[in-house]
């Protein structure tokens, strides 16, 4: 990171450690964005630097003074040691990897979003197989109705970044969680329930920090060979977040 | 004299597209050949399955003579593999999940363009569709899963030099993908 720049926004530097790795740290940084800050990566999805941390994926956890802790909300501290990427830990992420595909109906095959999807590069990066559980098979109406933008609720993974982008970033209110337990899902703040009727716009933030194939830009589908999508021939530990390639594409 | 490793395939609710994928290995096929020999598979005309080291089987379960087939598999292989996406959780064709069995074959026998004498087939010959697509796992134990729509055919090259050299299965990135 830039020490420059990191002084003269007047944050006091400390230091902490990943895997043995020491790494600088700000006043009040997590130790998500520490690291992500020193390049130094871990498995998440529902963090996006951007916005408010959230807490839901839990595929940031790693472990430190015995306990596990979300490195997404977790302040960084002086001298702390943490683990990330051990056999344990790895192993609780493919876990947790396998409960969001079989929650939902992830048909990476027939998904315009394979190769660009970050539950897919994460799951690739985390050595996961195949969902080894019993499949939900969710029925949830998938919503065409708006001309720009489509949602295909059975690919939600309730990270609520399109809610935290809706809010912060676009000063809207398009989305919401609505629900209780394994009922809870994603419900769009208009009128009908339909995205047609909603303010959001394809321009807004909203539209594009969707890290799975649940909320997509309509007619942009299949358009990069294969060989070419940002997870095909890199890890997403080099690659990065999917949200930065929505921008740069 | 050694015993070549006996290795059984099968198509369930499959394309064959893994199949073909497998067959990708292209010249290799004729080293592995000298390493193992087919039982049943729809690569041989050997109808009924003996006792194999190794099954490996393509497409989810879809009706009840995949779920005798499978059931099948599991008694007589050592080793049982889920080949390809639809094996691992259905597939594309799992997508009929999201409708009901009627609904499927009302639109394809009843409604569908151009039918004549419109009725859902019943002869008894004919294996009963099941409500749902259904993963392998969630009805035998798989001892190896193989992702990918199809597995490419380093994969299966990998899997199968690994497996037979009694090395642990460990895959490259570029290996591993499910679309």
């Amino acid at each position: 990171m830039n020490l420059k720049a990191a002084t003269r926004l007047g944050g006091r530097i400390g230091h902490f450690s990943i895997d043995g790795v020491r790494l600088p740290f700000r006043e009040g940084q997590t130790i998500m964005a520490a690291a992500m800050e020193a390049g130094v990566y871990i498995p998440h999805l529902c963090y996006n630097p951007e916005f408010t941390p959230h807490g839901s994926c839990r595929l940031c956890v790693v472990r430190s003074n015995g306990r596990h802790l979300a490195a997404c909300t977790t302040p960084a501290a002086e001298g702390l040691e943490v683990e990330s990427y051990t056999d344990e830990l790895q192993e609780q992420r493919r876990e947790l990897l396998q409960m969001l595909f079989v929650e939902g109906n992830h048909v990476c095959p027939a998904c315009e979003k394979s190769g660009a999807c970050q539950l897919q590069a994460v799951a690739y990066y985390c050595g996961m197989l195949a969902p080894e559980l019993t499949y939900f098979y969710p029925q949830r109406t998938v919503d065409a109705s708006h001309p720009d933008i489509a949602i295909d609720y059975n690919r939600c993974i309730l990270c609520e970044l399109c809610v935290r982008a809706s809010r912060e970033a676009d000063g809207k209110n398009v989305f919401s969680i609505a629900g209780r337990g394994i009922h809870a899902h994603l419900q769009i703040n208009s009128s009908t329930g339909k995205l047609k009727d909603s303010d959001l716009e394809v321009t807004d933030k909203a539209a594009h920090v969707c890290p799975t194939g649940a909320i997509l830009p309509r007619n942009l589908g299949y358009n990069i060979p294969m060989g070419k999508r940002p997870y095909d021939q890199k890890p997403i530990s080099l690659v990065g977040d999917v949200a930065d390639h929505e921008e740069s594409s | 004299m050694s015993q070549r490793i006996r290795i059984a395939t099968t198509s369930l609710a499959g394309c064959f597209g893994c199949h073909m994928s497998f067959l990708d290995i292209d010249e290799r096929l004729i080293e592995l050949s000298e390493k193992i020999e087919f039982d049943r598979t729809p690569l041989t005309d050997i109808k009924t399955l003996g006792h194999c080291d190794i099954g490996l089987i393509e497409g989810g379960m879809g009706n009840t003579e995949n779920y005798e087939l499978l059931r099948e598999f599991r008694e007589k292989c050592d080793i049982l593999v889920s080949m390809g996406a639809c094996a691992i959780n259905g597939g594309i064709p799992a997508m009929r999940n999201s409708f009901t069995l009627k609904e499927c074959l009302e639109t394809a026998y009843v409604e569908g363009v151009g039918v004549t004498d419109p009725q859902i087939p019943g002869d008894p010959e004919i294996p009963l569709l099941l409500n749902k697509i259904h993963p392998l796992h969630e009805v035998v134990k798989i001892d190896y899963f193989l992702p990918g729509c199809p597995p490419p055919a380093e994969m299966f090259w990998t899997f199968l030099d690994q497996l037979l050299n009694g090395q642990p299965i460990e895959f490259t990135y570029s290996q591993i993908h499910y679309d």
